[in-house]
């Protein structure tokens, strides 16, 4: 293929990149955000899926199996817990215009700038090689797509100026230049560099696909026909296997630790995740649509290494089967769209890389130095906004170039999958102090900082240095024999631990020896108190309540301030702060109104944003006379706060408690009263009910003693009412010890099983007498089976009776009638008492089994003389028998007389007596 | 009280994920299908897809905090 085509296509590429970034930056600025989607945000993220992916992800598959899906695996678990984990990232990271990793871990520690260095320096180190596997890549399949058939080895041996990368290189130093410093601000985002990126993912990922559908469909019939001729292959039938995997089971295990947590620490997943972003909500459907992308971009890896193995030496190294596969089948179009999604994937990596990494140097690195020198600091004229920016584009410059150096020099040696896991591992040095200090307050900086020094020692030894004696650099011997011939410093097999791969193998003794320092240290150190802010601002970083600007105590006027920020920020940034601040008034530098604390925390928020949170601190403390920062005030409202939460809450449980026992106790005193009351009443009517009978059993006999000539036959009926008034105050007597056995539980009842339709007959049998004297006409209505019930007999036709004499009293005075009948009733016996009288009204009806309650007669008193009075005791014996055998007593409407109509319920017996009843029988 | 239930039900999602993802699990389908190569990835493939879906359904489940 014409290699001006190719290098038309790519370069007519990026120029649509540029255009696009442009685009994305104007709409910025017009407020019409093209960035502000869920979408943008998740392809934003894919920029996770490099030239690794690409062109790598087919040679891992092909020489280790499916190990290649860990790599994917590892960011779909980080990303689940994204939710929870990049949220408060995002929080904590906008209220304090966190912009980098480092920054974030440096800000987490108290704003050390040592720390924030380190963290710099580790990840250079860690990524330079990276953004030379990208260059590479670009490199390679350039050569491959002109040289092919030839391999790309072949022809080599260009001069560097020759080499494409190169060029390609300045092209993304400019695009990166043009975009990713454009003007500083306290946001540091970049909306045109995300745009283009977002636009990369899109193209790779279709460019990917393409590939994919045309080797399944095209080469091949189908994925059936694909697999069915691997299986044949005798060198891919155990591809597929977790033996392919290096190291086994283990090996598994600890890639997919390792993925998850680079993922997590990579410098240029921490820009898009979190300084990128650019609303909290987008990371919800991210967590989900992320995972989605790359399940999509690793679809047809396996068939495509599959194809590739099967084409034979046609399709080259592996990590070139995307590409030989197209130009083996004499396609044009197809490759070179390919070689389109590998630059897009390599591009977009080195883009946001670079953009992490020079803010990253200028403001760690470079820029506490440049504030040590003296002459900085002491013109105060000189405007250094301007410097800033220079000094990002010219770390952006080196990065490039050292990274192109890195791959033109020693790029050759490393395979693509080496170059990536070994960048990985030395990212994830970082896990320990992000993740612990985010949920763990007492980490403190001393332990980070030596933690991640000896991490990244371990990482040096264990995989940086022996990959140097692979490639040539080294003797062999440090693999072999060890450094200075120490056995069990041997880099490979550290301590004697074999058998694992080399990635498992350095992580797990760097992530050993970084978390031993960091939580060793952590524990017998103590936090200074900066850091005891920070740490417990970090740690509660997801509650609202919590970001508060930091508070100054120290005194400074608007003028310096206003002068400090117009050096460092430019006049119109400056100009925003403090018109943010207070619209009225016009921001100058020889403004003498003294700075409240909230502006100068918003000042050092914006030069945070620009600078880093060590080097503001440094700025604002050079300007602000006094003490620094009110941190143990801040700390104390973050504790008071929780403690008066809690406190609250119990109080709040004790009072609702309290709450709850008055009102017992209300009610438990308004019922003694109200038993208090009944009692008197009951000893009233009980010496009411008892003086009556006494008192005509008096008078009588007093007659009878006064006047001894009364005739006999009047005689006779004075003793006779003697007599009657005796039994009826016995009586009485006896109801009123029934009553008071009841009540206290000591009534004596014997149950057994009896025929309720014979009780019933004999009760009525022996009420006739009476009821034939009243000439109370009554009918009685049973059913044709026995009724079986478990009662005693005695007590249930004293009830029984009882109910059929106060009916009878009641009944109607021309025509009584009563009615007795009994049926049956779901699984009980009921047996009604009714009559004709004026009935009960609806508010008397429970009434009328209190005690000694006498209904109040509606007529008058004449009407009524004759109606005999009952106790009043009757109706409550009778419910409390029935309550007893477990039954209910009741008045119900009339049914048919129109009268009161009283109900006994009982429990219906089985059918059959139990054998045990029958014998006892 | 809707978003810590949702943290929990997260977590409770990345354990089971875990789980799948690993070998005491991953070595039971880590076997030959009749051509003769590894079930494995299309175990993945499969636990991988249901997994995102739980996670689309958890989050997009829940309304917003």
């Amino acid at each position: 293929m014409s290699d001006w085509v190719t290098l038309g296509v790519a370069f007519s590429y990026l120029a649509i990149l540029f255009l696009i970034a442009a685009w994305g930056d104007r709409r910025a600025e017009q407020g019409r955000s093209v960035i502000n989607s869920p979408v943008v945000y998740t392809l934003s993220i894919a920029v996770y899926c490099t030239a690794w992916t690409f062109y790598g992800s087919v040679g891992r598959a092909t020489d280790s199996g499916p190990s290649f899906l860990l790599i994917y695996l590892g960011p779909t678990l980080a990303m689940l817990l994204g939710w929870m984990m990049f949220r408060k990232m995002i929080r904590i990271a906008r209220a304090q215009r966190i912009t980098s990793i480092a920054d974030f871990i440096s800000a987490r520690y108290g704003k050390s700038g040592p720390l924030a260095a380190l963290v710099t320096l580790i990840a250079v180190v860690a990524i330079m090689p990276y953004i030379a596997l990208q260059l590479k890549a670009i490199t390679v399949s350039h050569a491959v797509l002109s040289g092919y058939p030839l391999l790309p080895t072949d022809i080599s041996g260009e001069n560097f100026w020759i080499d494409k990368s190169l060029w390609i290189a300045l092209v993304l130093a400019v695009f990166t230049i043009l975009f990713g410093t454009r003007h500083l601000d306290a946001s540091e985002r970049h909306e045109g560099m995300v745009a283009a990126i977002a636009f990369e993912s899109i193209i790779k990922l279709v460019a990917f696909l393409a590939l994919g559908l045309f080797v399944v469909f095209s080469l091949y019939q189908g994925p059936a026909d694909l697999f069915r001729q691997a299986a044949d292959h005798p060198g891919l039938i155990d591809s597929m296997g977790l033996d392919a995997v290096p190291g086994g089971a283990v090996g598994w295990v600890g890639t997919l630790v390792l993925a998850t947590l680079a993922f997590i620490t990579l410098p240029r997943q921490f820009q898009v995740l979190v300084v990128e972003n650019v609303d909290e909500q987008h990371l919800k459907k991210a967590s989900w649509m992320f995972p989605l992308y790359l399940v999509a971009i690793n679809l047809f890896v396996i068939p495509v290494a599959f194809a590739g193995v099967l084409l034979g030496g046609a399709a080259q190294e592996p990590d070139s089967f995307v590409l030989t596969l197209p130009l083996a089948a004499g396609l044009e179009a197809l490759p070179l769209i390919v070689f389109i999604g590998g630059l897009a994937a390599a591009t977009g990596m080195v883009i946001v890389e670079t953009i992490a990494l020079s803010t990253m140097v200028s403001n760690h690195l470079v820029m506490p130095l440049l504030l040590r020198w003296k002459w900085l600091h002491l013109d105060p004229s000189r405007n250094l906004s301007g410097w800033l920016l220079g000094i990002r584009r010219i770390a952006i410059l080196i990065i490039l170039l050292l990274g192109y150096l890195y791959h033109a020099l020693i790029g050759e040696s490393y395979s693509l999958v080496t170059i990536g896991l070994v960048s990985f591992a030395a990212a994830a040095q970082f896990a320990p102090a992000l993740l612990l200090g985010l949920y763990w307050r007492g980490a403190n900086g001393l332990g980070a900082t030596l933690g991640l020094i000896g991490g990244f020692l371990v990482w040096a030894h264990t995989l940086l240095i022996p990959g140097f004696a692979q490639s040539g650099w080294l003797s062999m011997t440090l693999i072999e024999q060890g450094p200075w011939g120490i056995e069990w410093l041997k880099p490979y097999s550290l301590f004697g631990l074999e058998g694992w791969d080399i990635y498992t193998h350095s992580l797990f003794w760097s992530l050993l020896v970084n978390l031993g320092f960091l939580i060793g240290i952590s524990l017998f150190t103590r936090q200074n108190s900066l850091e005891q802010t920070q740490a417990a601002l970090f740690t509660e970083g997801l509650r609202p309540d919590v970001m508060q600007t930091p508070l100054w105590l120290g005194q400074t006027t608007r003028g310096e301030l206003y002068q400090l920020l117009n050096r460092y920020l430019g006049v119109n940034t400056t100009f925003k702060v403090f018109r943010n601040f207070d619209p009225e008034r016009k921001p100058g530098a020889d403004d003498e109104l003294i700075a409240p604390p909230d502006l100068i925390g918003q000042a050092e928020q914006a030069l945070t944003g620009a600078l880093g949170s060590a080097s503001a601190r440094v700025l604002i403390n050079s300007v602000v006379r006094g003490e620094a920062l009110d941190l143990e005030a801040v700390l104390s409202i973050l504790d008071t706060t929780t403690q008066t939460l809690e406190y609250n809450k119990r109080l709040e449980q004790k009072s609702t408690e309290l709450a709850r026992i008055g009102e017992e106790l209300r009610s438990a005193n308004e019922r003694l009263r109200e038993l208090d009351r009944l009692k008197d009443e009951f000893v009233a009517m009980v010496s009411h009910e008892l003086r009556t009978p006494l008192t005509s059993i008096r008078a009588f006999a007093e007659i009878l003693r006064d006047s001894p000539d009364v005739a006999t036959d009047k005689k006779n009926h004075f003793l006779g009412v003697i007599v009657k008034e005796s039994e009826r105050l016995s009586r009485l007597i006896e109801e009123i010890l029934d009553l008071a056995r009841l009540e206290s539980g000591r009534m004596r009842l014997n149950p057994e099983r009896l025929d309720f339709k014979q009780l019933a007959q004999d009760s009525a049998d022996a009420i006739t007498q009476l009821y034939q004297e009243g000439q109370v006409a009554l009918a009685v209505e049973l059913p044709e089976d026995a009724a079986w019930v478990v009662a005693d007999p005695d007590r249930l036709q004293q009830v029984v009776i009882n109910l059929l004499d106060n009916a009878r009293k009641f009944a109607d005075h021309n025509q009584p009638q009563v009615k007795l009948k009994l049926q049956t009733w779901k699984k009980h016996w009921r047996l009604s008492v009714e009559d004709n009288g004026p009935g009960i009204a609806e508010e008397e009806r429970e009434k009328v089994f209190e005690k000694f309650h006498q209904i109040q007669q509606q007529h008058g008193k004449g009407n009524d003389k004759s109606r005999p009075r009952g106790s009043g005791l009757g109706l409550p014996i009778s419910r409390g028998i029935i309550a007893h055998l477990g039954g209910r007593l009741w008045v119900e409407n009339p049914q048919e007389l129109q009268g009161a109509r009283l109900i006994i319920e009982l429990p219906r017996a089985p059918e059959q007596p139990p054998p045990s009843f029958e014998e006892s029988v | 009280m809707k978003a810590p239930m949702n943290h929990s039900r997260l977590v409770g999602l990345t354990l089971l994920a875990c789980l799948f993802f690993m070998p005491p699990l991953l070595l039971i389908f880590d076997r030959p299908s009749s051509s003769g190569l590894s079930w494995l990835p299309v175990y993945i493939f499969i636990v991988w897809l249901i997994i995102i879906g739980l996670a689309a359904w958890i989050l997009e489940g829940s309304r917003d905090e």
